[in-house]
């Protein structure tokens, strides 16, 4: 049975099309990654998978329960990490817990059973009585995600976790995340982070306007999408350099900022070229997700 | 959980909080009342000769414990709600759990018209402490009393639900709760109100509070006592419906 599995998805505001035939499967078990620029979807589609707003068409089964028919009944087994801290700022770390149990329906004695293995998993253990305003960013996120398996849900859905963190605490819930995945959970995150989608995601699609572009693992993604090779290159002159020589030692050339970014199976007549010009810096490097993305979403700003 | 009580934890939630701050929200929701009911009362009724056969603070007494109620039920709705709602984002928290914004805002129309009860209950104890009213009747006001909670929490709430910011709610307490008391027959009777008004004044839920709750402190069954229930009941109703429907749209799209 298919974790989530979703078909030909449709939700327009207006004449504004923001969910344009949206086509998912999720297995169990699995880190499934929803890529995209902002306002390509994603917070929409996961909205609607959770039965929070009604699709235009297309059909959503979660947890085997129809969307948004059943969704209550598929909340049941479902945990959620919202892309914004929406903790109780009136309650102690663990009311938070507590409170947020309660919500579905748990037996109290089965609550506060959990509590202190949770309080451990989000690195909080001595933190209990703690008030929410007094915690650090990285706690806060720490401490939803602890809240999201207070029903110890088969599927967690993260909403951009680690957005507004810094590189200690993200590396502290991509650990945690790695943890829950051994315990068997299935995730299913949106992220703009390639980075993230890289080190966790065995399985994503990049979305954009509404549409699914792309699908596969991080790594099928790369070879199918860009050449191996990137050279970063920045420097005095380089706009003439990459117009008469770059263009002609790679398969694509691409300008960002003031830096060109040249793709290619084979980099050494570029890096030998280069190695002559001292104006010019570069940086040689394998491709990676980001390059996938920008390919596929471009490089303008989306505001 | 049983369909009807999943509302329930959602009201326990807010008694939680409430439980933290008790004290001081006590005092804030009894202190401003009770000072207007006793130095008017006292001090105003003084130069006043008796008013429909009791002394002014007994009058006014009655017209205390409703309007308090009111109050406190408009507040816990407007204010508080709005927090949760827009500023704390704890319905968001909330719909993500199995249960359903239906769920969310009938938690918080029970919750506000329990802490308003609470609110008209303090009231009581003064009036029976001095003496304002022996009747045993008397005590079918804490009946009544949750009943105009209910009307006022869900009028509230449908203000809450259209509502972009907390400057808002001053239109409502300008516009409608500030006139009801005038015109509801809380510090003066009814009967004083040009016919014109009295027409208007009185299909207000507020009347229906005065009606109902003044008589049974001065020992009798209200006159047409199932008619002011039900128009209560009905302002609760309708004021739940209007209110469920602008919060779908409001979070729900």
């Amino acid at each position: 049975m298919a974790v989530l599995r979703v078909r030909g998805l449709r939700k327009s505001y207006g004449t504004r099309c923001v969910v344009d035939g949206v086509d998912l499967d999720i297995r169990p078990g699995e880190c499934f990654g929803l890529l995209g620029p902002n306002g390509a979807g994603k917070t929409t589609t996961l909205k609607l998978c959770l039965g929070l707003i009604a699709p235009d068409s297309g059909s959503i089964e979660l947890m085997g329960f129809d969307v948004p028919r059943q969704a209550r009944e598929a909340r049941h087994a479902v945990g959620v990490v919202p892309q914004f801290d929406n903790l109780d700022p009136d309650f102690t770390v663990t009311e938070n817990l507590l409170v947020y149990g309660r919500y579905f329906g748990l037996p109290e004695a089965t609550i506060r059973a959990r509590i202190p293995a949770l309080l451990e998993f989000a690195g909080l253990g001595a933190r209990g009585d703690t008030p929410i305003q007094t915690l650090s960013g990285g706690m806060k996120r720490r401490l939803t995600l602890a809240r999201a398996l207070i029903n110890d849900p088969q599927l967690v859905i993260m909403d951009e976790p680690t957005t507004g963190l810094d590189p200690q605490a993200r590396h502290v819930i991509w650990e945690r995340l790695r943890q829950l995945r051994t315990q068997g959970k299935t995730i299913l995150l949106t992220t703009h982070f390639m980075e993230e989608a890289e080190r966790l995601c065995n399985r994503l699609v990049i979305m954009d306007h509404g549409r699914i572009i792309a699908e596969g693992s991080p790594r099928a993604l790369i070879e199918r999408y860009t050449e191996p090779h990137v050279v970063e290159v920045h420097g005095e002159g380089v706009d003439a350099w990459a117009k008469d020589v770059g263009a002609r030692h790679c398969e694509r050339i691409e300008r960002s900022g003031e830096s060109f970014y040249c793709y290619t199976r084979d980099a050494r007549p570029l890096i030998a070229e280069l190695e002559a010009r001292p104006a010019l810096a570069y940086l040689h490097r394998q491709a990676n997700l980001e390059d996938v993305f920008l390919k596929l979403t471009g490089r303008e700003l989306r505001d | 959980m049983r369909p009807g009580l999943r509302f329930i934890p959602v009201w326990r939630r807010n008694f939680l909080v409430w439980r933290k701050l008790a004290l001081p929200s006590m005092l804030g929701n009894l202190a401003d009342p009770m000072i207007y009911m006793l130095g008017l009362g006292y001090g105003l009724g003084a130069f006043l000769p008796e008013i429909a056969g009791v002394p002014y603070i007994a009058f006014l007494a009655a017209g205390t414990v409703c309007f308090s109620t009111a109050n406190s039920a408009t507040f816990e709705s407007l204010y508080s709600a709005f927090s949760r709602m827009h500023v704390q984002k704890t319905w968001d928290a909330i719909l993500n759990a199995p249960l359903t914004l239906e769920d969310v805002v009938l938690g918080e129309l029970v919750w506000a018209a329990s802490k308003s009860f609470l609110s008209g209950l303090a009231i009581m104890l003064v009036v029976w402490v001095l003496g304002l009213s022996t009747s045993p009747l008397s005590l079918v006001a804490l009946v009544v009393i949750p009943v105009i909670g209910l009307a006022f929490a869900a009028l509230g709430l449908a203000v809450t639900a259209v509502s972009p910011s907390y400057d808002f709610f001053m239109y409502y307490f300008t516009l409608f709760i500030t006139p009801m008391a005038m015109l509801c027959g809380v510090f003066y009777p009814m009967d004083a109100l040009p016919e014109v008004v009295r027409w208007f004044s009185q299909v207000l839920p507020l009347a229906h509070a005065t009606q109902l709750i003044r008589p049974l402190l001065f020992g009798e069954w209200p006159a047409h006592a199932l008619w002011h229930v039900l128009a209560l009941l009905a302002y609760a109703a309708a004021g739940f419906w209007i209110a469920l429907r602008l919060f779908r749209r409001r979070l729900l799209k």
